[in-house]
């Protein structure tokens, strides 16, 4: 049944000369048509100048990224009468996505931010020697994990909606981390550590991320870009050790070896030992880890003058009781040559052992456990 | 309500007043709370980072020790990064049979076994207010409603997003819990532009520049949207938002003392609870202004 619902969409024209500004458009759908469709139908009928990017309707070209009350979205999947719930005071709010600068209305230039990142990864497979007389021949059980990484669709939406973009432009982002990891797990890319410590020694690279969930919560096809970006720091630091300027490798290690000694963390400790790569000694001899430790003095201070932290907090820290339990936890799983891990988007989630979820049959339970990793 | 918790690792390191306050006001709602003393820590995103098999295999543990609370309605956490984390593990877990078998053969020395979900949930004191114990029963206790204290929610990235993993299928309206109990205790939210954004402390040691930028920019925004204090159930947003604070305020160029109260702080205020008792006076950014605004409302009664 159709349906009168409001659109109100942020107008934009450089050329104009005059300011941003929010112009409202009643339009009549079926609440399960999409939003896109309600633009469409304003441009139709009531102003042919509403600028927005569309092709496919069918959220695989990836072009109408926008935020929708707020929230980055494609406007083709999202409908319109759900929209129209979760909007304020009733009207649906459209926005060019964030970000990104906008070119005209709903429009934003992809170029200057997506497809910069996207170039600045080495997008390209870089294979090493001649290339096989036929096709390269892949283990299927290898490619699992770089499946998901692949389904991007390069709409932009989870740069709009990344927070450590926000405040640092320079960031890599998640789409084109998510795209990065898509080759450094391809089994015929001969680059994976020339890329890894490029992406690991860059301060905008995947240290950089805050790890929100933003890009997860937002990404169409399910990329989860975040996901990638620690795959990536897991490969970084695990598979090749690359102990990088910004404390990726320090942080990670100070933390698991703090668990691994006591089963709980201690503050204190994780703060030196970060810079020290994990080390305490090492963190007295490095002159950058010094010069890291005295900006972080006053905050210490500060904590000690407050009464939060007493010198006791932060100079003795107890281990568990069964502390031994935790170590032996740790040797059984660090002591294997592959790390196992399970891979929903390949098996879907839920209800596996009552056989009932798709696609979660023994045998998809045997291949969502991929082995991934390689000693160093 | 008899309850397994687990207060986390930072609640008992660095902002051991969030500990104290949850224990003084768990009595005042009826919540018997049985402590995890074994449990490790949830890995807070860096051991899943580093291996998923270990932080899966540690949060297994917490919730098979949990499980064997006899007569535990669940587990209480009151961390948002401990919800996340270990949301994230139970998704795992919980999806897939024969993971979860291999997950529980590392447990089996220890005697301990996860059971997949069920009945048997994890909820962060939040979700709990809101789901378990109730907002009329939380009204019905408050006898010092926070009239006009402007409260800011700030929520933590773990416990609002991925809305998939985090059970908002089933309560859609988690990502507003914390406005209902702002006003459950007669306070007013107020609105601003970084409520469910991050805090940055997950990048304080590898981007600090960029991990204190947020911090300053979501306490500037709710400085300027007019709140008194900002309200928060993650103590690791906490050593951002209170703890860093005055080392945020170069990189947002202006003067902030915004407070920052832990959620059972502001539940204990409502509830009539001492402000020492709540380690109010704990805190790097002075909560006198809160402190202030309560006092004149004891003297009004």
């Amino acid at each position: 049944m159709t349906e009168t619902y409001t659109l109100k969409i942020r107008r934009y024209d450089p050329e104009s000369g005059s300011a941003a500004y929010w112009e409202e458009f009643g339009v009549d759908l079926p609440p399960e048509r999409s939003v896109l469709d309600g633009i469409l139908q304003a441009r139709d009928r009531q102003d042919g100048s509403i600028a927005i990017r569309c092709s496919c309707q069918a959220a695989i070209c990836g072009s109408c990224g926008v935020r929708i009350n707020g929230k980055s979205r494609l406007a083709c999947n999202t409908k319109i009468g759900l929209a129209a719930e979760a909007a304020p005071n009733g009207a649906i709010v459209v926005e060019p996505m964030g970000n990104m600068p906008v070119l005209k209305d709903l429009i934003v230039d992809m170029d200057a931010v997506h497809w910069k990142k996207v170039q600045r990864v080495v997008p390209w497979l870089l294979p090493e020697g001649d290339p096989p007389e036929r096709e390269y021949i892949v283990d299927p059980e290898s490619m699992i994990d770089v499946t998901q990484a692949m389904a991007c669709i390069h709409c932009g939406v989870c740069v709009s909606a990344c927070l450590s973009m926000e405040v640092d432009p320079d960031f890599i982002g998640p789409a084109a981390l998510a795209k990065a990891y898509r080759f450094v797990g391809d089994p015929r890319d001969a680059h994976a550590e020339d890329r890894l410590l490029d992406l690991a020694e860059d301060p905008h690279g995947i240290y950089d991320c805050t790890h929100c969930f933003a890009c997860v919560e937002v990404c169409p096809k399910d990329v989860a870009p975040m996901n990638q970006i620690m795959r990536l720091r897991r490969r970084a630091t695990g598979d090749y050790g690359i102990k990088d300027a910004n404390n990726g490798y320090g942080h990670e290690k100070a933390f698991t070896d703090l668990i691994h000694k006591y089963g709980w963390l201690s503050e204190a400790q994780l703060l030196p030992k970060s810079y020290g790569d994990g080390s305490l000694i090492r963190a007295q001899l490095k002159p950058a880890a010094v010069r890291e430790l005295a900006a972080k003095f006053p905050t210490i201070v500060r904590g000690l003058a407050s009464g939060k932290v007493s010198p006791k907090t932060a100079l003795i820290h107890h281990k568990l009781r069964d502390q031994d339990e935790i170590r032996r936890i740790y040797d059984e799983v660090e002591s294997k040559d592959d790390r196992l891990e399970l891979n929903l988007y390949i098996i879907g989630e839920d209800g596996s052992e009552e056989g009932e979820a798709a696609g979660s049959g023994g045998g998809a339970e045997e291949g969502a456990m991929a082995e991934g990793g390689q000693e160093s | 309500m008899k309850l397994a918790y687990w207060p986390g690792c930072v609640s008992r390191g660095f902002t051991p007043e969030l500990h104290g306050a949850m224990a003084a006001v768990a009595p005042k709602l009826g919540l018997e709370l049985v402590q995890l003393d074994r449990a490790n820590c949830c890995g807070a995103g860096v051991i899943a980072e580093h291996n998923q098999e270990l932080v899966d295999t540690l949060n297994a543990r917490t919730f098979a020790l949990a499980q064997s609370v006899d007569g535990a309605a669940g587990m209480v956490n009151i961390c948002s990064t401990c919800q996340g984390a270990q949301s994230e593990c139970q998704e795992r877990l919980d999806a897939d049979a024969a993971y979860r078998a291999h997950i529980n053969e590392h447990l089996e020395p220890e005697g301990l076994e996860y059971e997949k979900g069920g009945a048997w949930w994890n909820k962060n004191f939040l979700w709990l207010l809101v789901e378990e114990i109730g907002l009329d029963v939380l009204r019905d206790r408050v006898v010092r409603p926070l009239e006009g204290l402007r409260v800011g929610p700030f929520y933590g990235c773990y416990i609002v997003r991925p809305t998939r993993r985090l059970g908002f299928e089933f309560y859609p309206e988690r990502d507003r819990y914390l406005e209902m109990v702002i006003e459950a205790c007669g306070a007013e939210p107020v609105q601003y532009a970084g409520s469910h954004k991050c805090c940055g402390f997950p990048i304080v040691t590898l981007h600090r520049e960029n991990s204190l930028r947020q911090a300053g920019r979501h306490m500037a925004d709710a400085l300027d949207a007019g709140a008194d204090c900002v309200v928060t159930p993650c103590p690791l947003c906490h050593l951002n938002l209170d703890l860093q604070q005055p080392e945020a305020r170069p990189f947002v160029e202006r003067d902030l003392g915004m407070p920052v109260l832990h959620l059972p702080q502001l539940v204990g205020l409502a509830l009539g609870l001492d402000i020492k008792d709540l380690g109010l006076h704990r805190h790097v950014v002075k909560t006198d202004p809160v402190q202030e605004k309560v006092a004149a409302l004891a003297g009004a009664a």
